[in-house]
């Protein structure tokens, strides 16, 4: 009998292998600072978006543990480089520990931003049913950067991503900010809004696109708001199955790698900050995150809020893949908007 | 090949200089100096008229790469739409325009 053998083949190399890029354009991106702790507290989301990277639902249950939560307020109160802290997921308000973990870090003098979809204001918690619209007075009572995503200024865009009647209730939603200042000149009160494109193509540019919503929102709305961030959409989960199911994830990634743009991937934001998941696990952002490619230390240990060594962190080597090129295309792409 | 138009052709457009390089390069330049940058009109208004007069050729590769390029410049479908509108009223009345010919000659044609 002819035994069977077992070939374990090398995996191909990447057709769009980044760091191989990096490299013969001698770009090398060591970590600069910590200055952002981003913080994905839950996976909980009240909508479901066709091109989300969390895979967020409302049926997803990861939470940050309350130890969790105390560890990043001790890495906060020690170390005051690290100067903000940005807390998604998920909708992170549907979070149990949210308020508290806003308060004590503000309370620490920490700039906090929330990523905040809107629509949970008016939807509450998916689960329990809990009501969300005492957001806005909170936020504004602990002066957190409202940071939204708007992935249009129209009603077609909008829905088709982040689905039937969004933009209704993201309307109603900014309404509720602006009159207790947010967006508005002078309040003090920051309020962005995030355009991401609703299918396999690039940004426009940030700063005409950010006039176009501003005169538009405007007009028909009577809204304002502070800044637009464009974000380019990373091929990975939701928006990588679509893209497979579509046939076009080739096409994406090609263009992305034709318009790989060196001063973008000088300024991506994974030399700036960290990433930490509901476990306390540390990467270098949250797209690694989601992909799971922890954050490790020299010797290859992976690196954690639990034992949590500034220096350790620092001395990293960023981990990159495919969809870095996300990051680096056109004027590049980042949880802050372009970055060239 | 069962179609005289594959979309995968479209990006075989770079290889028009097989045969008569210095032309294509020329071209080329001359292209990316017209439609790829901003000028007395910008970017984005530039793709617009070339999405129009995509239509008004009827060039398949020029409608999916304008669509593109009309998003990743900030238009939005109604602009897209009304563009393509110019260029089906600028056709018929291109038309429409050709019958003051027609009345001229039957004026001739009549007693």
């Amino acid at each position: 009998m002819t035994p069977v053998v077992q070939l374990k083949l090398a995996p191909a190399p990447s057709k769009y292998d980044f760091e191989g890029l990096l490299r013969s354009r001698g770009i090398d991106l060591p970590p600069l600072s910590i200055d952002t702790l981003q913080v994905n507290i839950t996976k909980l989301c009240n909508q479901v978006c066709r091109h989300c990277h969390v895979d967020a639902s409302p049926s997803r249950r990861e939470m940050l543990s309350p130890e969790g939560v105390a560890k990043c307020l001790e890495l906060l109160e020690r170390h005051p480089q690290v100067t903000k802290l940005d807390i998604t997921g998920g909708a992170p308000e549907l979070h149990t520990g949210f308020d508290a973990f806003v308060e004590k870090a503000v309370a620490l003098g920490k700039h906090v931003m929330v990523r905040h979809n809107l629509t949970v204001q008016l939807d509450g918690h998916p689960q329990t049913g809990e009501s969300k619209e005492y957001l806005p007075q909170f936020f504004a009572k602990n002066r957190v950067e409202v940071i939204s995503s708007l992935p249009y200024y129209q009603e077609y865009f909008t829905d088709a991503q982040r689905g039937p009647g969004v933009f209704k209730k993201s309307i109603e939603a900014m309404k509720r900010l602006n009159a207790l200042g947010y967006g508005v000149e002078g309040s003090g009160l920051i309020f962005n809004l995030v355009y991401n494109p609703v299918g396999p193509y690039l940004p426009a540019a940030q700063a005409s696109l950010e006039a176009d919503y501003k005169r538009e929102l405007k007009d028909k709305f009577g809204l304002v708001f502070n800044s637009l961030y464009t974000v380019t959409n990373m091929p990975i989960n939701r928006f990588r199955q679509h893209l497979d199911k579509s046939g076009q994830y080739e096409a994406y990634m090609e263009k992305l790698l034709a318009a790989f743009n060196p001063a973008a991937a000088e300024g991506v934001m994974c030399r700036s900050m960290i990433s930490v998941d509901h476990e306390g696990r540390i990467y270098d952002c949250d797209f690694n995150q989601m992909l799971e490619l922890r954050a490790a230390g020299a010797g290859g240990k992976p690196l954690s809020i639990f034992d949590f060594d500034l220096d350790r962190v620092l001395g990293r080597r960023i981990r990159f893949d495919d969809h870095c090129l996300g990051c680096t295309a056109g004027a590049g792409s980042s949880c802050g908007g372009s970055t060239a | 090949m069962s179609n005289y138009y594959e979309s995968e052709d479209l990006k075989k457009f770079g290889g028009i200089g097989q045969h008569a390089k210095q032309l294509a390069d020329d071209f080329f330049k001359y292209y990316g100096n017209v439609i790829g940058t901003d000028g007395a009109l910008s970017k984005r208004e530039k793709a617009l008229i070339a999405l129009a007069v995509s239509h008004a050729q009827k060039c398949p590769y020029c409608i999916d790469a304008y669509t593109t390029q009309c998003l990743e410049t900030g238009s939005n479908p109604e602009q897209m739409m009304e563009a393509v509108h110019v260029a089906a009223v600028m056709q018929a009345g291109i038309t429409l325009v050709h019958s003051v010919q027609m009345q001229n000659h039957l004026k001739k044609m009549v007693l």
